[in-house]
């Protein structure tokens, strides 16, 4: 249980990036774009996790954080010109600073309490989107793809409309944010993190101010949930209220628990399940949201710990 | 060395809605010493010790620790200071190796900037877990989950956690409750080993583990401090005798 | 129209906002303060309540008021028994834990409502009401009917407030909520109690949406605006706290009533959802409730 990254972690973790890395060349242009969304929610499912899952805090508010990427990014395509890296750039401050603002307010509320400040809040922030309704357009939304210049990146030009650069995109992103996220795991932050999930009160006696941390790791799940909305709205050129309603908070919720909580696998894992999942369904009937309620129920009854956490559980007690 | 006061609390009260926990307490402990603190249940020690740690806030008085005043400090800055607290009802993490218990312990203390909070060498880390769980004899049981443990040894976690932040007046809330005999004797050893770098301040039941440790005992009742001294002087006292030892003398 | 008679409309419209809105969150107060869990899928009751009316109303044909009387009575037993088996089938084997409570009932969301979608549809659709008349101020005639739907609603929380305070199930539920072993030990049916008000809660929101649906269209994402109104009432009013919660049914129903008329209504609900939030940030326990909770 030593904290130094062990070769085999490495290895695997690695592998998945690799992975997804070749992948590409040989998926059909349908399951390549789904891919390259998954990726983008996985790394909305592991900034989630950060919170939920390695300290305790379970958030139904974090569409406004992806929500804040969304519309810090696409806002400023659309009436500034911005281009693509400036976007995100944008896209990624107003969710940290929203992560900032927001954890100052409610750090001091934990259980149930955190959880209706969140969903409040976030349901305020949904509200703000469609009353600003000359400006965020409201319900329609704007599509950026029109006003997006191209990206020169040392003499390539890329356009977000190719595939390829979707797909890689959303590669870069989710590939950094795993790294961050195993980074912050081994990290001596990431063990308080995990001394809080377990055990508040002695955490706070063995000297550690467990506010600080929990804001800091609420600013930090907050704004990879941001940087996940900035390059969804760049890559899927669109940006509307639907990102700040309430399904936005519960799917980052869906992901981590399917995948469990507190691994670092299982956000991942339990994004790819789901989209395949809500997407067959979608496919057999209009109310094909019913597989979330169904799965929800399935979960707390009989897997708790998700996939990944019933799994380290069994057989592989040294992932992280 | 034995004149420094260590830690000395004015007029210390905490009035819970109406009931006096604790009542205008005056202590002064030197530097060095293992002081203990008895009473019957209810006399408000508990209490005492969660204001001197910072868990509770003073209702009045103040603290004072190495000759400053932190009665408006918050726990951990306490803990920083060298203030040590190991809770009555065994609090460790259960699901957590004792690794990794102690870890956060020995970690506390090397956090210093922003760069330590993100990477430590953790062979440095392992050092101090090692010897920290070899101080009280877990050594073994390093890898083992701390909930696993048998429930003296989780006392010994306890208290090896609290060792682990090299405390200078380190708090023991009844540290012999719900041990076997043979263990008590073990756990005097070592607490008295502790004191040699530490001061300690032991609150507990068992009187004969207090009349054996402690070289001076403060007297709690109904909040208030009923009288203070060495243990002879203690157990010829009559006042004490009156509201503590008569009743309860038996343990 | 010139201020006086303005506010007038403001304060009578307010007033039976917050009665079925008291009517609502009183369901899922009773639920936090005896089961200690927060029960997300309220919402959901409240609409299969109109969803219930409307088929109700549909089945009976003829008369509405008959259709009417019909659902006001099976609706609320049809959606409490809905409950009570959800209950039995899931928050029983999770042993209540919030936090798994709270994913539970989200699911539990999603089921009701998709289900709705599958066979009510995913149009909004009228009740007429029951009976129609207005009454007649000198400035504005005002419908009626929600006159009567203030009234009913009135009547209801009297009578929970009977059963709470004069029934043995009363008595069960209260020592629960006090303490659930000492209740226990005295052979209070615990399991059996958190059913029944678990049953009970979802049974006095459908009844507020069979009351409330010939005023707005049954609709089957109607749900999510009552809980979180009903969250707003329950935290101000203290989680648990069955008097602060009609309190504050009365001071948001009326605060909105007012805001609504006077300003945009998705302004009052964005001013009020960030206040409330902010009052459970500075006092955990709500403006009435204990300052610990």
């Amino acid at each position: 249980m030593s904290r130094r990254i062990s070769g085999k972690v490495l290895v695997i973790h690695l592998g998945i990036i690799a992975l997804l890395l070749v992948a590409q060349f040989f998926l059909s242009p349908y399951h390549h774009i789904n891919v390259a969304r998954i990726m983008i929610f996985a790394a909305f499912a592991l900034g989630y996790n950060v919170l939920l899952g390695y300290t305790g805090l379970l958030s139904l508010g974090h569409a406004m954080f992806f929500a804040a990427g969304v519309y810090g990014a696409g806002l400023p395509v659309f009436y500034l010109q911005f281009n693509a890296l400036e976007a995100f750039a944008t896209g990624v401050v107003s969710s940290f600073l929203l992560g900032v603002t927001f954890g100052l307010i409610v750090i001091r509320t934990s259980g149930v309490s955190f959880l209706i400040v969140t969903l409040m809040f976030a349901q305020a922030a949904f509200l703000t989107t469609l009353y600003f309704n000359e400006i965020t357009l409201g319900d329609q939304g704007i599509v950026i793809s029109q006003v997006l210049p191209p990206l020169e990146v040392g003499g390539a030009v890329l356009e977000f409309s190719d595939p390829d650069v979707k797909y890689n995109a959303a590669l870069l992103l989710f590939g950094i944010t795993f790294l961050v996220c195993i980074a912050i795991v081994y990290s001596p932050i990431g063990r308080v993190f995990v001394a809080i999930r377990e055990n508040e009160a002695r955490t706070r006696m063995l000297g550690y101010n467990t506010y600080k941390y929990k804001l800091v790791s609420l600013v930090i799940s907050a704004t990879i949930s941001g940087a996940a909305g900035a390059m969804y709205a760049l890559l899927f050129s669109y940006i509307g209220s639907t990102f700040a309603s309430i399904e936005y908070s519960i799917f980052p919720l869906l992901w981590t628990l399917v995948g469990g909580m507190g691994t670092l696998i299982g956000p991942v894992l339990g994004t790819g399940l789901m989209f395949y999942l809500v997407d067959i369904a979608s496919g057999l009937t209009e109310s094909h949201l019913i597989v979330v309620g169904i799965v929800l129920v399935v979960l707390v009854l009989y897997f708790p710990k998700g996939l990944m956490g019933t799994i380290r559980e069994k057989w592989l007690p040294w992932l992280p | 060395m034995a004149t420094v006061t260590l830690l000395e609390t004015i007029g210390l009260s905490k009035n819970f809605e109406g009931l006096q926990a604790v009542d205008d307490v005056e202590l002064v402990i030197p530097a060095g010493e293992i002081r203990a603190v008895i009473g019957p249940n209810g006399a408000g020690k508990t209490t005492l010790v969660s204001l001197v740690s910072g868990r509770l806030k003073p209702t009045q008085g103040s603290i004072r620790f190495k000759g400053e005043d932190i009665t408006g400090l918050r726990a951990w800055d306490r803990v920083g200071r060298g203030i040590v607290y190991t809770f009555q009802v065994t609090s460790i993490y259960a699901n957590l190796s004792c690794y990794e218990n102690v870890a956060l312990a020995v970690q506390r203390r090397m956090m210093g900037g922003l760069r330590d909070r993100l990477v430590l060498a953790e062979e440095r880390v392992t050092k101090g877990i090692e010897l920290a769980l070899s101080r009280v004899g877990l050594a073994d049981e390093m890898h083992r989950q701390a909930g696993e443990l048998p429930y003296g040894h989780q006392r010994l976690l306890e208290v090896s956690m609290g060792l682990a932040l090299e405390p200078e007046l380190l708090i023991l809330d009844e540290p012999t409750q719900g041990l076997a005999l043979e263990e008590i004797s073990g756990f005097c050893d070592l607490i008295r080993a502790i004191s040699k770098r530490a001061t300690v301040l032991l609150i507990e039941h068992n009187m004969s583990v207090v009349l054996e440790l402690a070289e001076l005992i403060t007297v709690m009742d109904k909040g208030m401090v009923i009288a203070e001294g060495t243990p002879s002087e203690i157990e010829r006292d009559p006042v004490v005798q009156r509201a503590y030892l008569g009743t309860d003398a038996a343990a | 129209m010139s201020l006086g008679p303005h506010l007038f409309l403001a304060l009578l419209e307010g007033t039976v906002t917050a009665l079925v809105l008291a009517l609502t969150a009183l369901g899922l107060s009773l639920v936090f303060g005896v089961m200690r869990i927060v029960n997300i899928a309220h919402g959901e009751f409240f609409m299969l309540g109109a969803v219930l009316a409307w088929w109700f109303g549909s089945l009976v044909g003829g008369s509405a008021l008959v259709g009417f009387l019909v659902a006001l009575i099976a609706g609320p037993l049809v959606v409490g028994a809905i409950a009570v088996a959800s209950d039995w089938l899931i928050l029983r084997r999770i042993d209540y834990d919030p936090e798994s409570t709270i994913v539970a009932t989200i699911g539990l969301l999603y089921i009701i409502q998709q289900i709705v979608l599958t066979f009510y549809g995913g149009d909004a659709k009228s009740v007429e009401a029951p009976i129609y008349f207005r009454v007649s101020f000198p400035w504005f005639g005002y419908s009626g009917y929600k006159l009567i739907v203030a009234g009913m609603s009135a009547l209801l929380l009297i009578g929970t407030w009977i059963v709470i305070s004069r029934t043995q199930m009363g008595l069960y539920m209260r020592a629960t909520q006090q303490d659930e072993e000492m209740a226990q030990a005295y052979g209070v049916p615990v399991r059996r109690v958190y059913a029944l008000v678990f049953g009970f809660g979802a049974a006095l929101a459908a009844a507020a949406g069979v009351l409330v649906v010939p005023m707005q269209q049954a609709h089957y994402l109607m749900g999510l605006d009552p809980l979180l109104l009903s969250f707003i009432v329950v935290i101000i009013g203290g989680l648990g706290n069955l008097r602060g919660t009609l309190v504050a049914a009365f001071v948001i129903g009326i605060t909105d009533g007012v805001i609504s008329v006077f300003f945009s209504p998705t302004l009052a609900k964005i001013l009020a959802t960030l206040l409330v939030a902010l009052v459970l940030v500075i006092r955990p326990g709500g403006l009435f409730g204990d300052e610990e909770a």
